[in-house]
């Protein structure tokens, strides 16, 4: 049916598009090219008893002995994994320290929190109104959350904890430092000096900098410098922290895809007499920003999962929450089910954002347009 | 858009965090701030303080504070508990994050001097270092130990302190370093060596963690001295009092007999001055020392009993940890704690 537009001039039959093969020749194509030779018929082998060794005791553990309900002599009897010790910490992990009888909050936080991130990533609600909602929602979230106002009792935010402040410090600090972070990149390649100057001592420090001397810094060592009287609460410094180091990360991708535009659209859009800014919003950055989802989200994994540093100055994120949860002295003894567990809701979330990148790379591919 | 986004969450924060005053005697700022913010071990230690499933701190350390503010304002809830770490504990307290730890600070000479102006008005509990061994080996004591092979945490004073004790003894041993207390624990349980050292609290409670517990052994020396102390800043009489007398009331009622169950009628039929005096019947104890209330000890036996009554409901035998009271029992029973005279 498809005429055959390879090799125009040469009149070839048309042929038929050929059929999909069948799971039974795909798996039988496939176990061929696992033995196609000695060295690949001894890597097979070699994988499948890894598997062997590895497969059955995990499943063992995990399922056959596992302990579903009741308390830890159980669960030391099952000899097996104690996911009841799981279950009776499973909404500490997600609320920590937050007053029991106030978890609403958290909980309605959250739940307007993921409503926000998904509405964000779909690509028919970007626009103006989306920014309003947001412009409502985060500071609506930290009122809920904070209180002393609307009748809500005030909670101090190092009460803040579990998943919420993880979900907390994550969300707000990579949407304010992503602004931060294109601002950076722009002025590092300013022609203006100063701001080049400015920009680069910005990004250079921030980054020669661990995340976990920042946060010390910012939590710790900051309110001894600053004047009487004068005080930040200390998940807005924590929050402080994590934005700059996350401004200053991703500004550097960022400034890799401004680095990776051709000379010719700068010139192309200078020949429109398009201003700076008209040039920056409308030409480079959709492709700058584009080619470089790749290692933003790259970027953004990692420094999701730095937010577990924030232990050090004694904010309770999940994966601390957990690490508390350990020391119950009723449930002493199941590191290994809350680390297991832990991996496994940073792996599902890690794998979310990754799998959008992914879908949004080829959604906003010019080919796909 | 985003600006506006910004200015709201942080005028957000600043409102929250207005309350942090850096000013003034400690023991003013508690009062004026109406909580006692106390510095607990985070995450958790087990016995001492640990969140439970409700995010409620709970343990011995925790109700030491909640004396101390039962003490500063009749009330055990007003206490705002701040987890810190074994490194920001210090830098938390220099900077007024905290007002007191509660967290197993061993009480040191640079630590109550000048160099940190920290003070450590009073010990709540004895610790030190201890061996394990398992019971089949027949060892009755640590200088039977020669030639062992040791598992220890790598990079802490357990490590030196083993070293410092082999040597003074002219023993020899094989060190198993592992950095992870629960892989360490394996090791030993696994029989990769033949003692297990650490902090007598914290051995107590791995050893509940092994397959069978009866089967081993905690030795009677102790390589190192730990007073584990309440640590407040340098420079504040009044709350050192406070903090120190507290202590003390919990040492005195176990000594005089008074519990939890027995402190109301005990106050009201006692002839013995003694206790009338510390239970606020009569004299003015209270008053001395800054109280909310006269009858405040009362009020804090009455709440969490004495101090034997704190350590078998947190640490005690009936617990997973099973402490025996050892050197934390009263001195009339052969143990460390003794209390100057409330009069």
């Amino acid at each position: 049916m498809a005429e055959s537009t390879s090799a125009p001039g040469r009149d070839l039959p048309g042929r038929d598009a050929p059929a999909l093969p069948t799971f039974a020749v795909r798996a039988l194509a496939f176990a061929r090219a696992c033995f196609d030779g000695p060295v690949n018929g001894a890597i097979t082998l070699g994988c499948l008893a890894l598997l062997w060794w590895l497969v059955p005791p995990f499943w063992d553990w995990a399922v056959t002995r596992a302990t579903w309900n009741g308390n830890a002599n159980a669960c030391r009897e099952a000899g097996g994994a104690c996911w009841a010790f799981i279950r009776e910490k499973f909404w500490f992990s997600i609320f920590g320290l937050y007053p029991y009888e106030q978890r609403w909050r958290p909980a309605t936080m959250m739940t307007i929190l993921v409503i926000m991130v998904v509405a964000s990533t779909q690509r028919r609600f970007w626009g103006r109104g989306l920014l309003v909602a947001w412009a409502v929602a985060a500071p609506a979230m930290l009122v809920l959350m904070g209180g002393g106002v609307f009748g809500l009792d005030p909670v101090q935010t190092r009460l803040w904890g579990g998943l919420t402040i993880t979900g907390v410090i994550a969300v707000y600090g990579l949407a304010l430092g992503y602004p931060l972070a294109i601002l950076l990149a722009l002025g590092r390649r300013s022609d203006l000096t100063l701001v080049r100057w400015f920009c680069t001592a910005v990004i250079e420090c921030v980054r020669g900098v661990p995340l976990i001397s920042l946060l010390f810094m910012a939590a710790i060592m900051l309110p001894l410098f600053l004047p009487e009287g004068v005080t930040l609460d200390r998940l807005a410094r924590v929050l402080v922290a994590y934005t700059l180091f996350t401004a200053a990360y991703m500004a550097e991708v960022i400034r890799g895809g401004l680095q990776a535009m051709p000379r010719g659209q700068y010139e192309a859009a200078d020949a429109l007499g398009l201003s700076y800014w008209k040039k920056m919003r409308l030409v480079i950055l959709p492709q700058a920003l584009t080619i470089t989802i790749p290692s933003q989200v790259n970027t953004f994994i990692g420094l999701f999962k730095d937010t577990t540093l924030v232990v050090v100055i004694g904010v309770f994120d999940f994966f601390t929450t957990l690490r508390a949860a350990l020391g119950d002295p009723n449930w002493l003894g199941f590191a290994t089910e809350a680390y297991v567990f832990a991996a496994g809701v940073y792996f599902l979330l890690c794998f979310a954002m990754s799998q959008y990148s992914q879908r949004l790379e080829r959604s906003l591919r010019p080919g796909a347009r | 858009m985003k600006w506006s986004m910004l200015a709201a969450a942080a005028a957000a924060f600043v409102s929250l965090g207005a309350s942090e005053a850096l000013a003034g005697r400690d023991l003013d700022q508690i009062k004026q701030r109406n909580t006692l913010r106390c510095g607990v071990q985070g995450p958790s230690n087990p016995g001492f303080g640990v969140p439970d499933s409700q995010g409620r701190w709970s343990g011995f350390n925790v109700e030491v504070c909640r004396a101390i503010a039962i003490t500063i304002f009749g009330d055990p809830n007003r206490v705002e508990f701040v987890p810190v770490t074994t490194q920001s504990r210090f830098p938390a307290l220099s900077a007024g994050e905290v007002d007191v730890l509660s967290n197993n600070t061993t009480w040191t000479l640079t630590r109550d001097s000048n160099v940190n102006r920290f003070n450590q008005p009073a010990i709540t509990f004895y610790d030190g270092q201890a061996i394990m061994v398992p019971r089949r080996l027949n060892v009755t004591s640590a200088r039977q130990l020669n030639g062992a092979t040791v598992c220890v945490q790598p990079g802490t004073t357990t490590e030196l302190n083993l070293a410092d004790f082999f040597r003074a003894n002219n023993l020899r041993f094989t060190p198993v370093v592992i950095a992870d207390l629960d892989e360490l624990r394996r090791a030993y349980d696994s029989g990769r060596c033949d003692v297990f050292t650490n902090d007598f609290a914290a051995l107590a409670a791995q050893r509940t963690l092994l397959t069978r517990p009866a089967d081993h052994v905690i030795l009677p020396e102790r390589l190192s001295k730990e007073p584990l102390a309440v640590t407040i800043r340098q420079g504040d009489e009044e709350l050192t009092n406070i903090v120190a007398w507290t202590t003390f009331a919990l040492i005195d009622a176990e000594e005089l007999g008074i519990t939890q169950a027995n402190v109301e009628q005990i106050a009201t039929t006692s002839t013995n001055p003694v206790v009338r005096r510390l239970l606020g019947v009569e004299g003015n104890m209270g008053e001395s020392l800054g109280a909310a209330r006269p009858d405040y000890v009362r009020q804090i036996i009455r709440t969490f009993g004495n101090y034997g009554e704190m350590f078998e409901r947190h640490l005690g035998t009936s617990t997973p940890l099973g402490l025996e009271r050892g050197m934390n029992n009263i001195w009339t029973r052969g143990g460390l704690l003794y209390a100057p005279p409330a009069r």
